[in-house]
């Protein structure tokens, strides 16, 4: 087998969820600038690999039942689970995830108002090609618009029915205007906290008068869904009058205008947020952190020119995304290993790397509830804290204690994959450690495994032996602080 | 720029190395820092609680044509008697075990906390009441900075978060709280190779690992001393998994955390200030104040519930005069309601403080008077104007609780003498 570059590995990480050993051999036959189109170039039509879910060779899924992953959640939660260690596009799950952060929407708030948690989940997690009414969840919006115009990623998500539900703009109308969703779109999903004043949400909530939801199908019947529908009777007309810019000739007022034009509104707010400075750098910042490291802080040169490249190419992610991964901050081998990973990219590049076959993606989900991230459930709009925030005591014994059941799961398969390779103590701590992506160890902590391979008796390599121990580091090493790093 | 929180604990990291790396010697401490047995439980209402729903201004007739559908009728409200104003006040209609609390004088009431220029934000009002800094509200919380005046070496239980998030109120620079989410029975070690010999190898080898604290690395000394905090903490965090409650408590998240702090508090590890909070409280929409089992009632319902239930356990073990629970939220809400039948962001709120200890079956502060152009509104009469500056309840915490100087924790003299609810 090939064995990838660690600036591959290092790619693979951050834009993927790390690489399973048939993954490294397919790599390494990149120039790296190669991969970075290929990674950056899927077409989301062609990504589909739903049809292996619950087949051999894969990882598994548990079923209760059947296996409803557009209407149960803790289904639709393996299924995107399953994509993150399979798919042939891992970018387009990132950053999926990416954008499930930055839009962060709960389903349980949802599933309150609908009073039904199966359609909730169908308003975050429907799949259109398999749902009855072809509802598109939240995340399948996130997957086929991935790296988007991010303007046009902010005009569907203002018309998206979860998130219409989430921040209450289903409810917004004419005289009775709803503040929610207008200033997390300023505080949380443009340009920050800073940028704007009371007044300004005031305004923003009128915007968006009328940006409300239709019933479509008939109620009760799996054809009932929502969609959303400008509703021109409940626009407020009105000036709206702004500490910004709007418009390019400086004016800060959305004109009054008709109601059937009104939907307008919404759209020139979107687009003067959208191509607003601080947007583009507050959208740097965040590219620095997801994927270059949250152990310096963002880079002025590298904020300048991502937010540059942001705005001339009015706002194309793919463009960006490119950019940030052939930047000489994101290659460089000090960048290596300074994220903190998320649970889910966590458990993901550990399925990959330990090996998977055999064990359910089902495990991972109440472990990664006590990791502190449970898919589809964000705790605020404001997304999940990262970076160390994720190492709480508790945080990092969930994590250790997934990788216990892993390993435990894997251990017969790491028994058989080490056999020819655990002559000594040594030899089995250098291939389970060649196994995973890790920074070199140091001779401490080379010692401290190889004295955990040999503490019970003489090493004879018997299979006990290698069974026990093959597992056993395989937990310690994926448990390790080290490991917890991208 | 806005420091984040995220931001912000990353500026610690190499400090954490620092703390983590002297031995703790957990009984001794606890000993040590147990001459009062006294704790604080902070509950946080996330999501800005609308005070106007739980402390009712039953008279105020602008209460009722300003919330047409959200004002909680007259007739249902608990009543509680007046304010020093003459503001006669009711608690919500869910909230009847808090009425028997106060009725056994172990209840407080401050009305109208906050603090001028309130943010409408949640995070940016979350900080600064977790800071207790209207203006730099980017460092360390006021319990964190509290925990940093304990004797070093510091018992690495002296804060103890409920949540999977240690929140900004409990960080400080030297002290490090950990977070212990519910069920507690889940903060164990495992091993591929079970619990006997070979778990015990596998234990060995994962705190040598932890011991690793490169300093030129500090996010992986970081993270290992995050391990070893979790190594050390396990065995007595068991004891509390296995405590057993002179009550029932509830199923729910609030109900199941106040069970884990009865235990803690119980087995007496030393543990000086807690962490709970309940959610659901940002009620724009579906707030249905009136309905009997949905949107606010069920709030209030979980709250009454929980702090009942843990006030009979504390009460029945003996333990009621060691606790205060200190109730805040980032925001009061809007007085207006808003369409959606809720309400949105607004300013003023309200504290509660409980526990055997508290000069109970009193309301401190006084009511808004809700009539447009009145002086204790603001934002043209839309939301309830502070009159108590929260970090003056801090600091009779600090001082009359917790019994160290506020001053310094507070960077400033909040002290305000009517305020004598401990």
């Amino acid at each position: 087998m090939a064995k990838p570059t660690p600036l591959m590995e290092h790619l693979l990480r951050r834009a993927g969820f790390g690489m399973t050993p048939a993954e490294r051999d397919k790599w390494s036959r990149y120039p790296y600038s190669l991969a970075v189109l290929a990674l950056t170039s899927f077409n989301p039509e062609k990504t589909d690999i739903d049809q292996y879910i619950g087949t051999p060779g894969y990882v598994g899924i548990t079923t209760r039942g059947s296996f409803q992953p557009n209407s149960v959640i803790n289904d639709a939660r393996q299924r995107w689970l399953f994509r993150m260690v399979h798919s042939p596009a891992p970018l387009q799950e990132k950053m999926a995830f990416f954008w499930h952060h930055h839009f962060a929407t709960a389903q349980s708030k949802i599933a309150g108002i609908l009073g039904s948690s199966a359609d909730a989940t169908r308003t975050m997690a429907a799949k259109p090609q398999s749902d009855p009414a072809g509802a598109k969840g939240q995340i399948e919006l996130f997957r086929e618009m991935a790296l988007p115009k991010f303007r046009d990623l902010l005009v569907a998500v203002a018309k998206d029915v979860a998130m219409l539900y989430w921040l209450d703009g289903y409810l917004n109308r004419r005289g009775q205007p709803q503040e929610n969703f207008g200033r997390e779109l300023m505080e949380l999903f443009t340009f920050g906290v800073e940028n704007y004043i009371e007044t300004d949400v005031y305004a923003a909530a009128r915007v968006f008068t009328g940006w409300n939801l239709v019933s479509t199908g008939t109620r009760g019947t799996p054809q009932g869904y929502w969609a959303f529908n400008y509703n021109a009777n409940q626009h407020d007309t009105g000036v709206k009058e702004f500490s910004f810019a709007i418009y390019p000739d400086g004016s800060h007022r959305i004109e009054a205008r008709s109601a059937a034009q009104g939907m307008q509104d919404g759209i020139d707010l979107i687009n003067a947020l959208a191509i607003h400075p601080e947007t583009a750098r507050r959208l740097a910042r965040r590219l620095w952190v997801w994927f270059v490291s949250e152990t310096d802080a963002p880079d002025a040169d590298f904020v300048n020119q991502i937010a540059d490249t942001y705005l001339k190419s009015d706002t194309d992610m793919r463009v960006v995304v490119r950019a940030v991964l052939l930047s000489s901050h994101f290659t460089n081998p000090s960048r290596y290993y300074q994220r903190y990973s998320w649970p889910g990219e966590f458990v993901a590049r550990a399925m990959k790397e330990v090996g998977h076959i055999g064990f359910s993606v089902d495990t991972a989900i109440p472990a990664m509830l006590n990791m502190g991230q449970q898919l589809f459930e964000p705790p605020d709009v404001n997304g999940w804290d990262l970076g160390p925030s994720w190492f709480t005591t508790g945080g990092m014994l969930a994590r250790m204690n997934f990788a216990s059941q892993l390993a435990q799961n894997q251990r017969f398969a790491l028994r058989d994959a080490a056999r020819s390779s655990a002559g000594t103590p040594e030899s089995l701590v250098t291939f389970v450690t060649e196994r995973l992506s890790l920074p070199q160890l140091s001779g401490g902590e080379r010692g401290t495994l190889t004295d955990y391979v040999r503490a019970g008796g003489a090493w004879t390599a018997s299979d006990a032996q290698i069974l026990n121990k093959a597992g056993g580091l395989a937990h310690l090493l994926t448990g390790s602080g080290e490991y917890q790093f991208v | 720029m806005k420091v984040t929180r995220r931001e912000f604990v990353r500026g610690g990291v190499t400090a954490f190395t620092v703390s983590f790396a002297a031995p703790a010697f957990l009984s001794e401490l606890a000993r040590a820092q147990g001459a009062s047995r006294r704790n604080l439980v902070v509950l946080y209402l996330n999501g800005g609680n609308d005070a106007l729903s739980t402390l009712v201004p039953y008279t105020d007739g602008f209460y009722y044509s300003r919330r047409p559908t959200q004002a909680i009728l007259a007739g249902s409200v608990i009543q509680i008697g007046t304010d020093t104003a003459g503001n006669q006040l009711g608690l919500h209609p869910r909230l009847t075990g808090l009425k028997q609390i106060w009725d056994q004088g172990d209840l407080a009431i401050i009305q109208r906390t906050g603090y001028q220029n309130s943010s409408r934000s949640h995070f940016q009002g979350t900080d600064i009441w977790s800071t207790a800094n209207t203006q730099n509200y980017t460092g360390t919380g006021w319990l964190g900075r509290y925990l940093d005046t304990l004797p070093s070496p510091v018992d690495p239980l002296a804060g103890w978060a409920t949540t999977r998030e240690v929140p900004r109120m409990l960080m400080g620079n030297r002290v490090s709280v950990p977070a212990i989410p519910i069920p507690v029975s889940n903060y164990a070690f495992q091993s591929p190779n079970g619990t006997g010999t070979e778990g015990t190898y596998s234990r060995t080898a994962m705190a040598q690992l932890a011991s690793h604290l490169p300093p030129d690395r500090p996010h992986v000394s970081f993270v290992n001393g995050t391990m070893q905090a979790a190594l050390n903490t396990l065995d007595k965090v068991g004891a509390v998994a296995a405590y057993k409650a002179s009550v029932t408590y509830g199923n729910d998240g609030l109900s199941q955390a106040l069970s884990a702090v009865a235990g803690a508090i119980y087995n007496q590890l030393g543990t000086k200030v807690f962490w709970v909070t309940t959610g659901g409280y940002d009620t724009h929409a579906n707030q249905n104040a009136n309905s009997a089992n949905a949107g606010y009632s069920n709030l209030m319902g979980v709250l009454n519930n929980g702090v009942t239930t843990f006030y009979n356990d504390l009460r029945n073990q003996g333990l009621l005069q060691d606790t205060l629970i200190v109730q805040f939220s980032e925001f009061g809400r809007r007085i207006s309601e808003n369409g959606s039948t809720g309400t949105d962001h607004g300013a003023g709120g309200l504290m509660m403080a409980i526990g055997g200890a508290v000069n109970g079956q009193q309301l401190f502060g006084t009511a808004a008077r809700l009539q447009p152009g009145h002086p204790t509104l603001e934002n043209n009469s839309a939301d309830v104007r502070f009159e108590t500056d929260f970090r003056s309840v801090y600091a009779r915490i600090l001082d009359n609780w917790l019994g160290v100087d506020s001053v310094p924790i507070l960077n400033g003299n909040f002290r305000n003498p009517a305020l004598t609810f401990i």
